[in-house]
Formats: C-alpha cells, sequence, structure tokens
C-alpha cells in the first residue's frame, strides 16, 4: 500500500477515527491549535469543551467505564497536562482506559523553559500505565495506535502522548492499525488450565466457599460478568462485590451479600472472616477491603485470579495465582466444573449459608427515617425506587455519600455505577456524569455528590449547560465534609477541625445562573415529589437536599482492625468512639 | 525460606533502548520503596536497540516477586530474569581505587594489589589508581584492606551478571 502523508494533525485525527473514537473531551490551548484547527474542519470526531482539564479525564473515564470503549482527552501543554495529573492517578489506580493527547512545546524549545513547557512525560510516568513523546514524525501514527492497544488490553489504564506543535504540523506517513505490531505488551488472556482445575477442586472440597470479586470483571465486559452470574449460581457459593465491581452481579439476587470492606457489609465481611476457601477474581486485596491484613480471612484458602500478575501476591499471599483474564477464566472455570461434575457438598453449603443468614439477620444497613429530617440513606433508596423502569447510571463524588450510594442503590447491571474508588478523588462525579451522558444521550444520569465534593468541579455546570446534558445532581447536603467530620468524630474526640462547610453557595441560583434548574428539599416528606420532579425535568438538574447532619456512615471497619470487629452504627449497637492512638495514624 | 526473611537477588531486565526507560525503572523503585544496591545499564544488542539491566535488590521473597512483576508490566520491557533464582550466575564489577601515599604505605599498596591481580592503570611519586574486577566481594575486601594505606577515592560500575552454563535469558 502507498503511504499516505499528510500533516501531524491529519495524522491524530485519521488514527482516532481508525481507532473508533467518536468523542474527544479537551480545552485547547497554544500548543494544540494546529489540531484544533484539524478538528474545526472535519466532523467525524465530536468535541465536548469541558471547563477544566480535570474534569476532561474524569468524562472520558465516566464514558469509558459506562461504554467499555477508550476514553480519550485532548489538551495543551503545561498547565493543560498538570491539571490533567488528577484524573490521569484516578484511571490508574481504577484501571480505566484513556488516551490523553497533551501538547508540547516545538521540538526545538524543549528543555528551555519555554512558556507553557512542563516534562510531561517525566510528571505522568508514575501516573499513566505508559507514556510517549513523539519526536519524530515518522513514528507518529504507529505511537498513536500502540497508545490505544496498551490503553485497553491487558490491565487497563491511562496512557499519554506528548505531542510536540511541530510535529503536529509537520508531514507525517500514516498507517493503519492493522499495520503496527506490537513488539512488547502482548499480556496473556487465557489463564494456566492445571491451576484452574486445581482451584475448581479446592472450591469443590470448600465447607465455607466465597467469591470475592472486583472491577476486573467489569473491566473483562459484560461477557464476563454473565459467566459470573452463571458460575455463581451453578455453584450455590456466596459472592460478595468491591466498590469497584458494583454491577458484576445482580445486588437483588439472594446469593449477594453486599459490599465487602471497611463499609460493606456485616454479612460479606463476616463470611469473608470466617471462609475456608475464597475465590478473588478481578479483586486486588485492597486496603479498604482487608482491613487488617494479620488478621486477614485467617482459615481461609486463596485463589486468585487477575490480568495482572503483579496483583497476585501483592497484600495477600495467595495458594493459587491463575494470571489470565477473568473473562476466559472463567468461561474456562465453567466447562471445567461441568464437565468434572463437580459439586459442593450440600450439607455444608446448607450449613454454610444458615451461618451467613444469621449475620444477614443483623441489617446492618438498617435505618430509622423519621417525620421530618431526611436520613442521607433514605434519598438514595428512594431514587433507586424511582429509577427501577428507567435506564440509569450513577456516578458519584467521594466521602460518606458514595458509601451511602453504593451500600444502598442496588446495582443490577455492568457499566452503570462509575464512582472514584482507588484514588478517592472528590470532584470527580459531575464531570463522569457528564462524560456519561455523552455517551449515553437518552438515559438518566444521576451523579450523587456531597456539599463539599460538588464544589471541586463545580464549573462543568457550563459543560452541562453547552451541551445540554440532562444530568441530575443531587447533593446530600450535610454542611460537612462528612467522612471527615465522622473520622474527627470517632478518633479525634469530636475536634471538627476545618470539616465544617461554611459559606456555601445557594444551590438554586447557582443552578440558574448557569441556566439550568435548581431545586431543593428540606422535609422527608416532600422527598419524593423533589425526587420525581427532578426525573421529569428535561435538562440538568442540581437538587440540593438538606439531610441529617449527624448521619455517620455504617457498618465500619476501624483502620487496623479485622473484619470481624466492625462497628455497626447506632440502629444496631449505639455510637462508639474509637479509644485508639493506633487509629490515628492510620489512613 | 521463610516469608520475612531479606534476601539479596540480581535481577537482569531487557529493555528496549528508548528515553525514559531508565527512568521508568528507577521510578519504579523509588514510587514502591524497594530497595536499590546497585544497578548498571547498557545497551546489548544495536541493531534492535536493546539494553540490558542489571539491579541487585534486597527484599522478602513477596516483595522480590513483585519487583519482577512489576518490572514485566513496564510496556518497554522484553524479559525479566531473577539470576539468583535461576541458577549458579556470575556476577563481575570493576572499580577504580585511588589510594595516595608515600613509603612503606605505598609498597604495601602495590602488594596487596598483586594479590588481588589490581592493575595500576596511572601512578605518580605519591598515588594510584588501581583498576580491580571481581564479584562485589572482592572489590569490598580490596577497598577495605587499602583504606590504612591512603585510600582516597573509589569509583565502582556496580554489577553485571549472566547466568553460568548454556542458560540464557
Amino acid at each position: 500500500m502507498a503511504e499516505r502523508i499528510l500533516s501531524g494533525s491529519e495524522v491524530v485525527l485519521q488514527a482516532l477515527v481508525d481507532q473508533g473514537v467518536e468523542v474527544v473531551f479537551g480545552y485547547p490551548g497554544g500548543a494544540v491549535l494546529p489540531l484544533y484547527d484539524e478538528i474545526f474542519k472535519q466532523n467525524r470526531i465530536r468535541h465536548i469543551l469541558v471547563r477544566h482539564e480535570q474534569a476532561a479525564v474524569h468524562a472520558a473515564e465516566g464514558y469509558a467505564r459506562s461504554t467499555g470503549k477508550v476514553g480519550v482527552v485532548l489538551v495543551t501543554s503545561g498547565p493543560g497536562a498538570t491539571n490533567a495529573v488528577t484524573g490521569l492517578t484516578d484511571a490508574l489506580m481504577d484501571s480505566i482506559p484513556v488516551v490523553c493527547l497533551t501538547g508540547q512545546v516545538p521540538t526545538h524549545l524543549i528543555g528551555n523553559d519555554a512558556f507553557q513547557e512542563a516534562d510531561t512525560t517525566g510528571i505522568t510516568r508514575p501516573c499513566t500505565k505508559h507514556n510517549y513523546l513523539v519526536k519524530d514524525s515518522a513514528k507518529l501514527a504507529r505511537t498513536m495506535h500502540e497508545a490505544f492497544h496498551v490503553a485497553s488490553s491487558g490491565r487497563p489504564g491511562p496512557v499519554v502522548i506528548d505531542l510536540p506543535k511541530d510535529i503536529l504540523v509537520a508531514k507525517a506517513p500514516y498507517l493503519e492499525p492493522s499495520q503496527v505490531q506490537h513488539r512488547t505488551y502482548n499480556p496473556v488472556v487465557k489463564g494456566d488450565r492445571g491451576q484452574i482445575e486445581e482451584a475448581l477442586e479446592l472450591l469443590a472440597s470448600a465447607k465455607k466457599p466465597i467469591l470475592y470479586c472486583g472491577g476486573g470483571v467489569i473491566n473483562s465486559g459484560s461477557q464476563a460478568c454473565k459467566v459470573l452470574t452463571e458460575f455463581t449460581r451453578l455453584t450455590g457459593v456466596p459472592i460478595t462485590l468491591t466498590l469497584m465491581g458494583l454491577g458484576a452481579y445482580p445486588a437483588s439476587d439472594k446469593q449477594y451479600l453486599g459490599m465487602l470492606g471497611m463499609h460493606g457489609t456485616y454479612e460479606a465481611n463476616m463470611a469473608m472472616h470466617d471462609c475456608d476457601v475464597m475465590i478473588a477474581v478481578g479483586a486486588r486485596f485492597d486496603d479498604r477491603v482487608t482491613g487488617n491484613l494479620d488478621f486477614f480471612s485467617p482459615g481461609s484458602q486463596k485463589v486468585q485470579i487477575d490480568i495482572d500478575q503483579s496483583s497476585i501476591n501483592k497484600n495477600v499471599p495467595v495458594d493459587i495465582g491463575i494470571v489470565g483474564d477473568v473473562g476466559h477464566v472463567l468461561e474456562d472455570m465453567m466447562k471445567i466444573w461441568k464437565a468434572k461434575q463437580h459439586k459442593i457438598e450440600a450439607k455444608a453449603l446448607d450449613s454454610w449459608w444458615d451461618e451467613i443468614e444469621g449475620w444477614r439477620g443483623k441489617h446492618c444497613l438498617s435505618y430509622k427515617q423519621p417525620k421530618d429530617i431526611i436520613k442521607p440513606q433514605h434519598v438514595i433508596r428512594r431514587l433507586h425506587a424511582l429509577t427501577r423502569d428507567r435506564k440509569t447510571y450513577i456516578t458519584t463524588d467521594v466521602g460518606q455519600h458514595q458509601m451511602w450510594a453504593a451500600q444502598h442503590f442496588g446495582f443490577e447491571h455492568p457499566h452503570e455505577w462509575m464512582t472514584s474508588g482507588g484514588l478517592g478523588t472528590m470532584g470527580y462525579g459531575m464531570p463522569a456524569a457528564l462524560g456519561v451522558q455523552v455517551a449515553h444521550p437518552d438515559a438518566t444520569v444521576i451523579c450523587f455528590t456531597g456539599d463539599a465534593s460538588i464544589m471541586m468541579n463545580i464549573q462543568e455546570c457550563a459543560t452541562l449547560t453547552q451541551y445540554r446534558l440532562p444530568v441530575k445532581t443531587v447533593i446530600l447536603n450535610n454542611r460537612y465534609m462528612g467522612m471527615v467530620r465522622q473520622w474527627q468524630q470517632l478518633l479525634h474526640g469530636s475536634r471538627y477541625s476545618e470539616s465544617y462547610s461554611e459559606s456555601l453557595p445557594d444551590f438554586v441560583k447557582l443552578s440558574e445562573a448557569f441556566g439550568f434548574t435548581g431545586m431543593t428539599c428540606n422535609n422527608a416528606a416532600d422527598l419524593d415529589d423533589a425526587l420525581t420532579k427532578m426525573l421529569e425535568i428535561d435538562g440538568p438538574v442540581i437538587l440540593d437536599v438538606a439531610v441529617d447532619d449527624k448521619e455517620n456512615c455504617y457498618p465500619m471497619i476501624p483502620s487496623g482492625k479485622p473484619h470481624n470487629e466492625m462497628l455497626l452504627g447506632a440502629e444496631t449497637t449505639g455510637d462508639e468512639a474509637i479509644d485508639s492512638d493506633e487509629g490515628m495514624v492510620l489512613v | 525460606m521463610k516469608e520475612t526473611e531479606i534476601s539479596k537477588h540480581t535481577i537482569s531486565v531487557l529493555v528496549d533502548n528508548e528515553a525514559g526507560v531508565l527512568a521508568r525503572v528507577i521510578g519504579l523503585f523509588s514510587g514502591r520503596g524497594y530497595n536499590i544496591e546497585s544497578l548498571t545499564v547498557a545497551e546489548v544488542d544495536a541493531s534492535s536497540h536493546q539494553s540490558r539491566i542489571t539491579v541487585v535488590t534486597s527484599g522478602t521473597p513477596m516483595v522480590i516477586e513483585q519487583i519482577k512483576a512489576q518490572l514485566s508490566r513496564l510496556v518497554p520491557v522484553h524479559k525479566v530474569s531473577d539470576l539468583t533464582l535461576s541458577g549458579p550466575c556470575v556476577e563481575r564489577e570493576l572499580a577504580l581505587v585511588k589510594v595516595i601515599a608515600s613509603g612503606e604505605k605505598r609498597v604495601e599498596s602495590l602488594r596487596i594489589a598483586d594479590i588481588f591481580k589490581a592493575r595500576a592503570v596511572d601512578a605518580t611519586n605519591s598515588s594510584f589508581v588501581f583498576e580491580i574486577i571481581g564479584s562485589p566481594e572482592k572489590i569490598d575486601a580490596f577497598i577495605k584492606l587499602m583504606e590504612p594505606l591512603g585510600l582516597s577515592e573509589t569509583s565502582r560500575t556496580g554489577v553485571a551478571a549472566i547466568s553460568r552454563g548454556t542458560l540464557t535469558m
């Protein structure tokens, strides 16, 4: 095939088109002007103008997580790139496929402290899966295609391509994706058969088995989630999901124990602690999941399935570590389980379920909704009930509201739950919702947020207005950085240092100033009406709900404690302060 | 081996010789708090632009496994090999050792250099620069002996290593 010679910017655009990209989230600036000029001249790729580069990355993350495709970001050099760093780190921690194009000063100025120059590849090296600086036009097309390959295969993650301005202008040869071979990065997807057989024998011999599944299942795709569901039902094993894994298994199913971890359910954590065989699928034994490692599930044999070798034996040593794509491995597990006619001893499994039912009987998520003051959990529950018949996507910010949403909104399908899990980025919710709504214009997209988190990317209201994105933002407003306040109450003698939200804006006026509807709700009696009205409005809405400012998020495993030492909260045991100096130093 | 026991490992890493690859490896070690005792790097195959990094590190078995897994998943990394685990290997280091002395000490330094098969590669009336090649332990021993004899400066290359016999990376 004859080589096509294009300008650098044309090569970038053509590569995006050939990679199936439909939308780019970005913000222009000096170094990327040639690219923006090219965007102006075409209509194959839609550009969504955000109001801050951090939001561009979160929007791309929301887009990626709700579609399973790669999210694409375009920002300028210097501050454009440094503003994107939080989003990139967020995507790295949560394994979200993102390709971020950053402008750079012309190659002859690199290293000269030029205007809006930053060492972007240096700065983003630890917060990307991989990054590139393109200094040779001949390598531009290859780099573009390789970036998409790296971002989306294996354990997904963010990839930065730093593009000096002269490279965007100079002529460059174009290569089709099929003409690019990947020399080093070819991750293993198929699991080792011997190990899979061994793992299934272990599971079949279990008396107290549990499946512990995470975001890896969702990243592997809807098919993987389907196979997981079939496998779980076939074996009759209880299943718990991580914060990142919510939706991988239907929350309404009776085999589902709820989320595990620091704010997980009593039954999930107790079952993790007391199980004898644990199968971890696409989950990485995060410290928010395990609690104190010294006491983590002491009596169990552990199997871990992960596409990333480095996730295996990182925090918790496992007996069988299977490297492979969880979708492939689960398919093999299904086949072999059936072929070998494995079955877990019914008597043992029944008595395990009896034990679990006992823990379920604690009703650890229960709360009492008084007549007037609105309990934050109630808002989540009511909105869940009112959106059951709609295709609904949920994003959150970070803090108490995030945990309440995870606990009380039952997710039935994968890709409908977007939250900042690993990095815990306040300000994630609204831009992520924006990205989700761009991908699913007709769906209901709800952002649960707090009065503190919402302020962190509030400028994105303008983006919602500009593109008529009907995102419904629900502020659980307790006038505190609630999770900070909760820790201060429990660990720091109720000294609420700097956690009160002084001088909050009037969110109704603020919404109106941005050109859309703002609403408030202060009384439990009005809640359903307010939520219904919000859902019916054809456009963006911010609903500011005044919730109980004393409410704490329970259950809770305090830092440094094992799974079986959960705090259950006022409804079951009464509030308790944690009197421990060790607790103060832990995160 | 006990899970908490810290042991030393020599790890060879074959990488694409491209800008920033060393920063990726070093950044991984510093970012995750791993220890680097020695690190050497040079291109070993010009036609395929591949460099070999030899890194000597220490940690518990779990940490060593992590280091290898983390190195393996870097995009420009082709191969990671733990020479300490894969069988016997040869480890060599070169050092240049400057000794400034006169009289009996000067003569003694020359005698010891002879025992260690170190070569004098530079000499003045009051100084020698010795070149010594060997295992890191041999070089340590040599330097220790030179200390009371006027040792003034040392430059070491770090370890280059390769497995013995027919085994390759």
